[in-house]
């Protein structure tokens, strides 16, 4: 135990190398499958995978370290950037593990803009995913179908954030803006669109032959496989586990909504693709509700803290639900200005993890089927 | 009963070729949704919020608010916020049986205040917790350069270029008509 390691990843666990009958090979780091930095060892035999391993790192970014050395309010933009595509829950994640070591109340509007906000920003996140997984399997043009309905949902998230993706939105006790009047008009047109668009993604994509036969029976999880690498969100409800954090463990105010949480017992890569359908289709309702019912009042906590605040000693566990899975922060003080540790469960990590088993045996292909099934967005597993 | 079932996939397929030609179809003959983008730009960047620039007294357009409180540059997670305080009033030593002098007031002005764009996160804290009011986010979305220098701003001379350009857009419209009461201090 005490000899120094030495080699890469490949020479430690794939040393000393293919038998005459295999073949190792490389699928990324720049694989456009893998949506980033990710590399996976692949040894194949014919077009099977024997075995697989997911090389992480790439875009390691010590953001769990930066925590520790910024103060709290400076570590808000990080967030932004640990998971681009739903950055709202990543914003809140942070906010609200400060908020509840602290005890800060959140008012009742900012509560309402929260919700509204992150929920729109899953919907962008998953049409980016739809898109970006039927490229994966081959198809070209439902992206930019995709592509046109999330431009909308950019500039209406623009309006009251000021940018279109790394959004730094949320404060402690509350938002960093109020919503306009444009934004609130803006989105109660949007959600009868979007509705109107999902039966056009039927028929062009899911009722496509050719896309169930990439996906029906592809890459099948068992629930047990998931709960054993910790995996969550629509790869879970994919599998037939009921767990989602909103509905869990509910935090803020999603327990005064009426909604579903979309589960399939199938656990086919089919099953997940379906599943974020369904959540585009909760999150609309959500909105919906929200929207109705939003009330007048401050976005922001009156006395929220200053830059320089420091909260009390003491540590905290606070999860939200992201379009990936569930994002946990665990946080610990010991009142000083800046945070004593900060960890960041980032569910992508967890979701990834399990590929290498589920992978076995499967062709090459479907491997690719599978790694799309599973949202990947490589900087938040990386961190 | 293979064949018929291998004729039974194959209408399946050709129908959801069908179906998706006719979606392609539909959109094919709707308006174009992209812009052109030398020739054309997208009207939606009122809301875009940019670098931050500085914000100039009402009544000296030319001179920020800012009361180098150094808030900003705290605040700012990547220290991209650099600010120059002008050194404080000399204070001559009183000459025998004479009384002291008083004090001179400090300039609260800056005298240089520098953004380096480079390493700017848009989060938007300095613009928040500006006690003056005296940042705010420009629309700057068409920024181009070829080197690190061209996104180091010097917010004070883009004050004044600011508020020359505003005083010359200003000049002729006030000079066709006349001078308004009211309107001289500015």
């Amino acid at each position: 135990m005490s000899e120094i390691q030495t080699g890469d990843y490949y020479t430690r666990h794939f040393s000393p190398g293919p038998s005459d009958d295999t073949l190792i090979i490389n699928m990324g780091p720049q694989h456009p499958s893998t949506h980033g930095v990710l590399r996976i060892i692949v040894e194949l035999d014919g077009e099977y995978i024997l075995r697989c391993e997911p090389v992480l790192g790439y875009v390691h970014r010590m953001h769990e370290h930066m925590g520790e050395t910024k103060s709290y309010t400076q570590y808000l933009p990080n967030m932004g950037r640990v998971d681009y595509l739903h950055a709202l829950a990543w914003n809140w994640a942070w906010c609200g593990a400060v908020e509840k070591l602290a005890g800060i109340e959140v008012p009742e509007r900012a509560q309402y803009i929260r919700v509204l906000t992150t929920e729109l920003n899953r919907i962008s996140s998953h049409l980016l995913w739809w898109g970006a997984y039927i490229l994966d399997l081959g198809a070209f043009s439902p992206i930019l179908y995709a592509f046109q309905d999330r431009e909308i949902i950019m500039d209406l998230l623009q309006i009251p954030t000021g940018s279109r993706l790394t959004y730094c939105y949320f404060r402690f006790g509350g938002v960093s803006a109020d919503l306009s009047d444009a934004f609130l008009a803006g989105l109660k047109d949007f959600v009868p669109y979007l509705r109107g668009r999902l039966p056009m993604y039927r028929d062009l994509v899911t009722d496509n032959v050719i896309l169930r036969k990439r996906c029906e029976g592809i890459g099948h999880f068992s629930p047990e496989l998931c709960r054993r690498y910790g995996a969550t969100g629509p790869v879970a409800r994919g599998s037939g586990i009921d767990y989602d954090v909103r509905r869990a463990e509910p935090y803020s105010i999603y327990d005064r909504f009426d909604w579903e949480v979309p589960v399939l017992e199938a656990g086919d890569a089919m099953s997940r693709y379906l599943i974020r359908l369904a959540e585009i289709e909760q999150s609309l309702k959500i909105i919906e509700q929200a929207l109705a019912t939003i009330p007048s009042g401050d976005f922001i906590a009156k006395g929220a803290p200053k830059p320089k605040w420091a909260p009390p000693r003491g540590e905290t566990y606070f999860a939200v639900e992201g379009a990936r899975g569930k994002i946990g922060v665990w946080l610990v003080s010991d009142g000083t200005k800046t945070p004593y540790r900060v960890k960041l469960r980032a569910p992508g990590y967890c979701n990834l993890s399990l590929f290498a088993e589920a992978a076995q045996g499967v062709l090459l292909a479907d491997a690719v089927s599978i790694l799309g099934s599973l949202d990947l967005v490589i900087p938040e597993i990386d961190r | 009963m293979t064949l018929f079932k291998e004729f039974q996939s194959a209408l399946k397929g050709l129908w959801s070729l069908a179906v998706g030609l006719k979606v392609t179809g539909r959109e094919f003959a709707r308006p174009q949704l992209t812009v052109h983008y030398p020739r054309k730009v997208v009207d939606n960047i009122v809301t875009y919020r940019g670098h931050i620039e500085l914000v100039g007294k009402p009544k000296e357009p030319a001179v920020p608010k800012c009361i180098t409180c150094m808030m900003c540059a705290t605040v700012c997670p990547s220290g991209c916020i650099s600010i120059k305080k002008f050194p404080p009033p000399k204070v001559a030593p009183a000459a025998e049986g004479e009384e002291a002098k008083p004090k001179a007031k400090p300039v609260k002005t800056p005298k240089a205040f520098n953004l380096n764009y480079n390493t700017c996160s848009l989060c938007g804290l300095c613009v928040q917790n500006c006690p003056v009011d005296s940042l705010r986010f420009s629309t700057d979305v068409y920024l181009a350069g070829v080197s690190r220098a061209d996104f180091e701003y010097d917010l004070m001379a883009r004050l004044a270029a600011q508020a020359e350009a505003v005083a010359k857009a200003k000049a002729p419209a006030e000079a066709t008509a006349g001078a308004k009461p009211g309107e001289g201090g500015e």
